[in-house]
């Protein structure tokens, strides 16, 4: 019998959580708030479903009820991307080690 | 057009860079660099759908506009955003989340062709029931994050809001979203799906409005975790493996924050939640405790102790977020310096208003991050510094939570600023905190109480050295 694709996407989703778990628990709390803003950079990966629904009309008519919405979400996905990773890298740039030399 | 497989090993790619975007936190140096693994992953995913389409079509036009539209945007609010308006900001951007992932949701149910999903009326079980729950946790996303951004902006009062009959409302809510959710699944009924988004919208709101303002780290760690969901369930529905492991990610990211949080003011996950925190609390203990007295002093005061120390503990706290009075606090710090004292910083879990909300207040003043303390790290330290300066932070360093089990805040972790040979402490009046105690370290022998605004005070500290 064969198995069901789910089953796969079921196994990369839990290894990923304890990837995540043990990934996060690493992270030094002075970049936790640089954590938020890249986490949420990167869950705008959602991006891609917006793009397949963005492209789903036809040649004739490039605007429905259903590409409209995943329009709107290209949108809003990519102020997130943009706004996440520029502000995180504007954040990490400010982190800075004391200087040895007095 | 590249064929399905390599475009899924694409996605596995961007999802493995986004795995190293995170690990690339554990250290400030490795950090720059893993922000840029999560660009290159996000580039790869984005490129590599547009491939996966293959045949060009006018639509493409409107998608690369309304991507240069968002992201000019986004990146306009990006650099013009002032780091200590960082906690709305985030909540901000979460709610985005989990309005693209709503907006997902909706156009895959009414064009599930699209998506390779059925037809209308007729998608198929698995996929319909990863898309109910993406929709609906991408709600609750949504209208809670919004909830969250007006509380942190002030455009909505940051105290809680509770009505009777709010807890049994909640809940007979959450289980009709479960409820609808299986009559979806089994009619298909587009009027279903509709009334699914809106409960779940409410559910969002109601759940956010009864938490206050110094809960709000463990909200936005919250809505940090459910934006992971939310993105997990709509990668499920797409079977998309990039998607699934960031929304694991993010999920279980966010989770561990919120942990983190609830650990740092010792109280349990559903305790928050449930909200009105500090409500209860006991009048007439507290007026009693106002005839104490009070040692004030003024900036010359302060002077003259820090000028006499050998080592200063710094303790922020939301109160400096609000007078931004970092870059005045590194001034200060700068001419202590120059005298040869010592100087750290102390930082509480939950001190500000989002997990590392002071470190990132500390280091857009140029403060090395290296100077900067967790509290495991630098508790002990209090009983030989000489002086510590708390500014802007109270309830985290209340020292009842070690002595009074009567106290809502008993058993919470609390910087052990008492032990200092003398504390100064900058608060505008005797209010208590958040908490809604009095803080018994106002009235300790070797408490001097700086009474003013801490950016004038530090200032005023600094001309006086």
């Amino acid at each position: 019998m064969e198995i069901d694709p789910l089953i796969f996407r079921l196994s990369i989703f839990i290894l990923s959580i304890f990837v995540g778990y043990y990934v996060v628990w690493s992270v030094t709390p002075s970049l936790h708030t640089p954590l938020m803003s890249v986490t949420n950079a990167i869950s705008s990966v959602i991006i891609v479903g917006a793009i397949i629904a963005g492209l789903s009309g036809d040649s004739q008519s490039v605007f429905n009820t259903s590409s409209i919405f995943g329009f709107m979400a290209i949108a809003l996905a990519a102020i997130n991307i943009f706004g996440g990773f520029l502000v995180t890298q504007r954040m990490l740039a400010m982190y800075k080690k004391k200087k040895k030399d007095k | 057009m590249i064929s399905a497989n390599l475009s899924a090993i694409f996605y596995l790619v961007s999802g493995v860079l986004f795995i190293l975007a995170l690990r690339g936190l554990s250290s400030p140096e490795t950090s720059r660099q893993g922000n840029l693994f999560g660009i290159l992953g996000m580039i790869i995913a984005i490129t590599v759908t547009f491939l996966s389409i293959g045949t060009f079509s006018i639509g493409f036009v409107f998608v690369i506009l309304f991507i240069v539209v968002g992201g000019s945007i986004g990146a306009f609010i990006a650099y013009k955003i002032p780091m200590t308006a960082m906690p709305e900001l985030v909540a901000g951007f979460h709610s985005l989340v989990g309005l693209a992932a709503v907006f997902v949701a909706i156009s895959a149910f009414l064009n599930p062709i699209a998506f390779n999903l059925g037809s209308p009326g007729n998608i198929k079980l698995g996929s319909l029931i990863e898309m109910s729950i993406g929709a609906a946790v991408g709600a609750i996303t949504f209208s809670g994050s919004v909830i969250a951004f007006l509380k942190l902006q002030g455009i909505m009062s940051g105290s809680p809001i509770t009505f009777k009959g709010q807890h049994p409302l909640n809940a007979i809510i959450l289980i009709s979203i479960i409820v609808l959710i299986y009559l979806l699944c089994s009619t298909q009924s587009s009027n279903l799906f509709w009334i699914l988004l809106f409960v779940s919208f409410l559910i969002g709101f109601l759940l956010i409005i009864p938490i206050g303002g110094a809960d709000m780290p463990v909200v936005i760690s919250m809505l940090n975790s459910y934006s992971g969901w939310a993105a997990a369930g709509i990668g499920f529905t797409l079977e998309n493996t990039a998607l699934i492991i960031t929304g694991a990610l993010v999920g279980s990211s966010g989770a561990i924050l919120s942990y983190i949080m609830c650990k740092g003011m010792n109280r349990s996950f559903f305790n928050v939640i449930l909200g009105g925190f500090g409500a209860s609390d006991d009048t007439s203990s507290k007026s009693s405790k106002e005839q104490k007295p009070v040692k004030s002093g003024n900036a010359d005061d302060a002077a003259f102790l820090m000028k006499n120390a050998s080592s200063v503990i710094i303790v922020p706290g939301y109160g400096m977020a609000v007078a931004q009075a970092q870059h005045a606090l590194r001034e200060m710090v700068d001419t202590l310096k120059k005298n040869d004292i010592k100087v750290s910083y102390a930082i509480h879990p939950v001190a500000g208003r989002m997990p590392g909300h002071m470190n990132v207040l500390l280091a857009e003043a140029n403060v090395p991050y290296d100077e900067v303390f967790e509290l495991e790290e630098i508790n002990n330290d209090f009983a030989n510094a000489d002086v510590a300066f708390v500014i802007g932070a109270n309830d985290v360093t209340n020292p009842v939570a070690k002595t009074d089990p009567q106290s809502p805040i008993y058993g919470m972790p609390v910087l052990d600023v008492e032990k200092c040979k003398s504390v100064l402490f900058v608060k505008r009046s005797l209010s208590p905190g958040y908490a809604g105690i009095d803080n018994d370290l106002f009235y300790k022998e070797n408490t001097l109480m700086l009474f003013a605004d801490a950016k004038k005070m530090t200032e005023d500290i600094t001309k006086n050295l």
